[in-house]
């Protein structure tokens, strides 16, 4: 019976699947494998065949380029930052929202907000809250806190360029961590945090006795999602550092895209993107060994 | 005991409101300054409404530079790959769901495969085969590659929830002589609904917002997407802030639409993707 079904749906199957594998093989596995084959060479994109094969110098001229080393170090910094800044406070907004408070749906679709106000909007606005003159935020530190005495010029310094990019960053995220944590901690039963009540555990142990091992599954998905996010991170430098100055603040994918589109480099461009992809992949392992160890061991 | 609950009442709506004094802050210095005038654009102290206020801003970003047609053009893109995304997703999860063929397992690690691997590494090779199927320049070059970079993430999350449909339903179809055909289209989309809403959501979501794609496919003015557009506002006009802001607003406006009429399934689709991951 099950043999005669399974071949009976062999041709609906096809049917159902045609559309979405042909879709995938050519826009995303063969881009993958070509992407790939692209970066050992030294790429003519109007003639393919007079491409040069030059084995792995794409990728030792790029782990050597102060650059891109320099694009990598924004990048980490950029993820670790922001990661950890985004599952704090997210988690924090989170254990708040999940009290019995009044107003707390407007809260929550107020925190909600950043996060459905697109990346290139965001990225504008504080574009503009961080101009050197006149700007909002050196006002607030200047006239308003006095923390400052004259204007600072951020998106002129190698290293205050980031300070926007990771503000907006975690501004537009903190929203949606939040909603996960959330989603994570209503799955926890009631009466297991009421028990521990009972027994006389106070916010601190419920918190770190209960909730926290419950919520591994959460945890680990946010990590992973985050971190990922970050290392991808293309569109705030893109708009609000540009690289400048002097190609320090770029982020992996935005020297990607220079290297590709600018400079017609296509061998590097994908170099870089498989060098990505390598650092990623291992990331992710070694975060899922980290964390898929089971509570109590 | 009770002094304690009261304590933490009110430090928590302290954080709450600092929160929200953090995100709107943001929000209402762009929605002011869109009804700015250039002159004002940087003026300090910020007033908390600007006087004189002008809705030029919205007039010259509606009528320079084609503003109506990026729009119309992110209006069709968005249509037409939210609808694609939806078919071929809901074709995909079903195969998945529902149907035994060999080869699925390994078929269904390749389709999340898509979820592994970073878009913009992709683009290189999109940008050679958008050139060579004649999609440079063309809107429909958008619309595939959006549906492709969609359909992994959608389709685990409709699996999950045709997986949910009642069997015994399909059954009594089967036995009524109908095929997969019929118990698709018939059984378990009709009882699909809400995680078809999400499907929507997200893939809307995407569709009108993404700008890395866009602007490496598309070169003539003429097929700009409202991302795009926005951006350029920075860079080619010597930044008109009120202008920038203008236009944003009215980007925003199907986003903040949808929002409100589907917030409930915002929540449940982040919640579906998230424990589920």
């Amino acid at each position: 019976m099950r043999n005669r079904k399974a071949r009976n749906q062999i041709i609906p199957a096809i049917i159902f699947l045609l559309p979405g594998f042909a879709l995938l093989g050519v826009f995303f596995i063969g881009p993958l494998l070509y992407s790939f084959r692209i970066s050992f060479f030294n790429w003519n994109f109007a003639h393919p065949d007079r491409s040069v094969f030059v084995g792995l110098s794409n990728y030792i001229a790029q782990i050597k380029s102060p650059i891109f080393q320099r694009a990598v170090l924004n990048t980490t910094v950029y993820t670790v930052i922001t990661v950890i800044v985004k599952m704090v406070l997210g988690f924090a907004t989170a254990l708040i929202l999940n009290q019995a408070l009044r107003g707390r749906t407007f809260f929550r679709v107020s925190y909600y907000l950043p996060v459905i106000t697109s990346w290139v909007i965001v990225s504008l606005l504080f574009t503009y809250m961080f101009s050197g003159m006149g700007g909002l935020v050196n006002y607030f530190l200047k006239d308003v806190m006095h923390i400052i005495s004259k204007n600072i010029m951020w998106l002129a310094d190698d290293i205050l360029a980031l300070v926007p990019v990771v503000l907006v960053d975690i501004w537009k995220g903190v929203g949606w961590a939040a909603v996960i944590f959330l989603a994570g901690l209503q799955g926890i039963p009631s009466e297991m945090l009421e028990a521990a009540q009972v027994d006389g555990a106070n916010r601190w142990q419920r918190l770190t006795a209960i909730m926290l091992p419950m919520m591994r599954g959460t945890l680990v998905f946010l990590l992973v999602v985050l971190v990922l996010g970050g290392l991808n991170a293309y569109v705030p430098f893109q708009l609000i550092t540009k690289g400048a100055p002097q190609d320090l603040t770029h982020s992996i994918l935005t020297l990607m895209y220079r290297a590709t589109f600018s400079r017609m480099d296509f061998g590097s461009g994908s170099a870089i993107s498989y060098l990505l992809t390598i650092f990623v992949f291992i990331l992710s392992l070694v975060q899922l060994k980290l964390l898929r160890k089971p509570a109590g061991e | 005991m009770k002094r304690s609950r009261l304590i933490w009442k009110i430090l928590s709506y302290f954080i709450l409101l600092v929160g929200l004094g953090v995100v709107a802050i943001p929000i209402w210095y762009m929605v002011s300054t869109a009804f700015k005038p250039q002159t004002m654009v940087f003026e300090l102290p910020p007033q908390i409404w600007p006087h004189p206020s002008t809705f030029d801003n919205f007039i010259k970003a509606l009528t320079t530079d084609h503003f109506g047609l990026y729009f119309w053009n992110s209006v069709k893109v968005t249509l037409a790959s939210t609808s694609l995304t939806v078919l071929v997703s809901s074709m995909l999860a079903f195969a998945f769901a529902r149907l035994e063929f060999p080869g699925k397992e390994t078929l269904f690690y390749v389709l999340l495969l898509g979820m592994m691997v970073p878009p913009v590494m992709l683009i290189i090779p999109q940008f050679i085969v958008s050139h060579k199927l004649d999609l440079y320049n063309n809107l429909w070059g958008l619309v595939l590659v959006y549906v492709t970079m969609n359909i992994s993430m959608q389709t685990f999350l409709l699996r999950g929830v045709f997986e949910d449909v009642p069997r015994d339903l399909e059954e009594a179809a089967m036995i009524d002589g109908g095929s997969p055909f019929t118990i698709f289209t018939k059984i378990v989309l009709p009882l699909s609904g809400p995680g078809l809403a999400v499907v929507v959501i997200n893939s809307f979501l995407y569709s009108w917002e993404e700008y890395t794609w866009a602007n490496v496919n598309i070169g003539d003015s003429i097929n700009r997407t409202l991302p795009i557009g926005i951006a350029l506002f920075q860079s080619e006009h010597l930044t008109e802030w009120g202008q920038v802001f203008a236009a944003s607003l009215i980007a925003l406006i199907p986003v903040v639409l949808v929002f409100i009429l589907f917030q409930r399934y915002f929540v449940q689709g982040i919640s579906t993707t998230g424990i589920k991951g």
